[in-house]
């Protein structure tokens, strides 16, 4: 079908090659419908060739296979025929029961045709040529009935338990995959993994389309399943090992590092739930869509700044994801409960979605998967993850490939992501943590200072990007009314917290009282003072008042005189010149 | 096509009766179904053996149905069939399979349990 394609716009590009940019025939591809698979194979299995899916003993072939098939039929509307060489019908459609596939449902719809084919080797016997044209008759009766577009051999193989011809089996598998192409069948062929080679008898050089391997591996008692496509003939696709989970909804892969660094960026910001912290990020908070790794010592104050950040997040309307390493649901808002963060509320609402689940449960890929499809379901704008540390059921190279991925993945969906992180006392956090940092947007540090028989909480904000963050070391208190940042007491070299700074902040409070008062003794003093010379201002005041009355007195007395003197002199003139002019007597007794 | 009616000419149904007859007395009857797909040279090969066979060494006592997978494919799935082309026996129990073109009389008639019969005989 696609060839009959590929040559009938083949004429037509020819004729206009020098005027149009030729588009090279792409490859058609049949989505699979398992989670992640179409996303690293851009598309999902070739459309109308075999490709074959190898692994082990339950790494997960038949369930690949089957879904591949079921998710055709319900979501793509491409019937299918099963083909099972193992397993029979009734207990294939058990095994996937589980999934929520209903397989004889899909049955009675035509939607889906199963047939089960015994190689039994104890009741055959050869007698000359033969050719399995018996198969081809059955899997044509099954595609002509429901008219189906995908098949599914498992495990074709098993046929070579039944026949002695094995060259014979090969050039029937080979006219069998010929059949299947002609056809335009998306054929998928599970087979077991042989002895240093992908499938025990070699299916792999007759289907070279595509080759998917599933790997189902154990370290450290922690089972991993992983898949990869080793080969994909004219596609691109992710070449890397793939985690994957099957679960309660089918298969799930994980494409973990095929995300660029092209996140949008977020200039919104978002509040810690903590004012003061708030206060030291520019007074805004955290930049949405960035990862905030908050670390310290155990008991240091990480789960409640988290939980601030996971109350604050609810109240505003918006979605939260918190994964619990550590602790229940229950022991979780009991605990935040007594430092005054509510997350009862939000949980009954439905904005906070609280999930806690044991470290050891599953491999690093596992969590990572478990959280990928949390994240799918909630949809949340805040993931918490307390603590991320726990994760390190691996190695620290692997847990950074995880946790790398983990946070590409929130940011390019511009969720915004708040690591914990425990770090041993005695360990230098800086050295320890350098893988994760560089992932890190905003690095929140609290530490424990021991000091004068007391144990107290300090946070500082190490580093934060694109913000001018504070450099200042609080003390971090937790109280009923939550968690609270004071300034700590910086001096000699040393911080103060707890009662020391008290104490500290007592002495300067005295120290400040003293000051006070002997400022104001001062300025009573010159006050009085004041007074004083004013008071001595006044009564030179009043001397120099006297002093100018009594001379004023003095000025007229004397004038009085002088002019009596005149007036006398004006007299005794007067009476001299009579006296001259009659009589000696006159003259006599005005001069004595 | 035309060479299987020549042989086959009684019924135009692709299950049909060849060489049958009542069971005999003096052995076990024999049930057998030939699946064949349309008119290959190994199924016409396998066809005149078994009917060469049959009249050598099972003497009336049996029933032979030759099966045309490409007209009734549906029935492929009953008996298992994957090889072609393939002898089955039905009866007597338990079922065999014999594939092959039957050139092999020898391991046919082991296949049958035919030779011990015979020799019981």
């Amino acid at each position: 079908m696609a060839g009959s394609h590929k040559n009938a716009e083949r004429p037509r590009g020819a004729g206009t090659l020098t005027e149009q940019p030729r588009v090279a025939p792409t490859l058609e591809k049949s989505p699979t419908g398992i989670s992640g698979f179409d996303e690293i194979t851009n598309g999902g299995v070739p459309q109308g060739r075999p490709t074959i899916v190898c692994g082990g003993p339950g790494c997960g072939k038949t369930m690949f296979a089957l879904e591949f098939l079921v998710r055709g039929a319900m979501q793509y509307h491409e019937p299918g025929v099963l083909m099972t060489f193992e397993e029979t019908t009734d207990e294939m459609t058990k095994n996937v029961a589980s999934l929520g596939f209903d397989l004889r449902e899909l049955e009675a719809q035509k939607k889906l045709f199963m047939d089960y084919v015994r190689v039994e080797p104890t009741e055959i016997q050869e007698t000359g040529e033969y050719d399995l044209e018996g198969l081809f008759v059955r899997l044509q009766h099954a595609v002509d009935s429901i008219g189906a577009k995908r098949v599914v051999l498992d495990t074709l193989e098993a046929v070579f338990s039944g026949f002695a011809n094995s060259g014979l089996l090969r050039a029937e598998i080979r006219r069998l995959f010929r059949w299947l192409k002609d056809r335009g069948l998306t054929t998928v062929v599970t087979a077991e993994k042989g002895d240093g080679t992908l499938t025990r008898y070699g299916l792999e050089e007759y289907v070279s389309d595509c080759v998917v391997f599933l790997d189902h591996r154990v370290n450290d008692q922690v089972s991993t399943r992983r898949m990869r496509v080793i080969k994909y003939r004219g596609s691109s696709h992710g070449a890397d090992e793939y985690p994957f989970l099957i679960d309660e909804q089918g298969l799930s892969v994980l494409p973990v590092s095929a995300m660029k660094l092209n996140h949008a960026v977020f200039n919104e910001r978002v509040s810690s739930g903590i004012p003061d912290l708030d206060a030291m990020l520019e007074g805004k908070g955290y930049y949405r869509g960035s990862s905030i790794l908050v670390s310290g010592t155990s008991g240091s104050g990480k789960s409640s700044t988290a939980a601030h950040f996971a109350e604050q997040t609810c109240r505003e309307g918006k979605r939260c994801l918190y994964v619990a390493f550590e602790e229940s649901q229950a022991q979780a808002v009991r605990n935040m409960g007594s430092v005054g963060i509510d997350l009862e509320t939000p949980i009954k609402k439905g904005l906070l979605r609280f999930e806690a689940w044991r470290p050891t449960q599953n491999g690093l890929e596992m969590h990572l998967l478990r959280i990928h499809k949390l994240v799918e379901e909630h949809q949340p704008d805040v993931v918490i993850i307390d603590p991320v540390t726990n994760l390190t059921v691996g190695t620290i190279n692997e847990m950074h490939s995880t946790l790398m991925r983990l946070i590409d993945f929130l940011k390019s969906r511009g969720t915004t992501a708040l690591l914990t992180s425990l770090m041993g006392k005695d360990r230098d956090l800086e050295q320890t943590e350098v893988g994760i940092s560089s992932l890190i947007d905003t690095w929140i540090f609290l530490r424990d200072v021991e000091l004068n028989g007391e144990r107290n909480r300090c946070l500082y904000v190490l580093k934060s990007r694109g913000m001018a963050h504070s450099n200042q070391v609080r003390e971090f208190v937790m109280s009923k009314e939550g968690v609270q940042l004071l300034p700590v007491y910086v001096g000699a070299g040393t911080v103060l917290t707890g009662s020391a700074r008290l104490s500290q902040e007592a002495r300067e409070r005295a120290e400040e009282q003293s000051r006070q008062l002997q400022t104001e003794q001062k300025r009573k003093e010159l006050e009085r003072r004041r007074a004083a010379v004013e008071a001595q201002i006044d009564v030179l005041r009043s001397q120099l008042a006297e002093d100018e009355d009594r001379l004023k007195q003095v000025m007229q007395e004397e004038e009085g005189r002088k002019q009596q003197v005149d007036e006398e002199a004006a007299a005794m003139s007067k009476i001299r010149r009579v006296e001259s002019a009659g009589n000696g007597r006159n003259a006599l007794a005005e001069g004595a | 096509m035309t060479a299987r009616v020549k042989v086959v000419p009684k019924r135009p149904m692709s299950t049909r009766h060849l060489n049958g007859s009542a069971p005999s007395m003096n052995g076990e009857f024999f049930e057998l179904r030939l699946y064949v797909a349309g008119q290959t040279p190994k199924s016409l090969t396998a066809l005149a053996n078994l009917r060469k066979i049959c009249n050598e060494h099972l003497d009336g006592r049996f029933e032979l149905h030759v099966i045309d997978l490409v007209k009734t494919p549906q029935l492929a799935q009953g008996d298992q069939i994957l090889a072609i082309p393939t002898l089955v026996r039905n009866l007597p129990q338990p079922m065999r399979k014999i594939i092959g073109d039957l050139s092999d009389t020898e391991r046919v008639l082991v296949g049958l349990d035919v030779r011990k019969n015979m020799e019981a005989r």
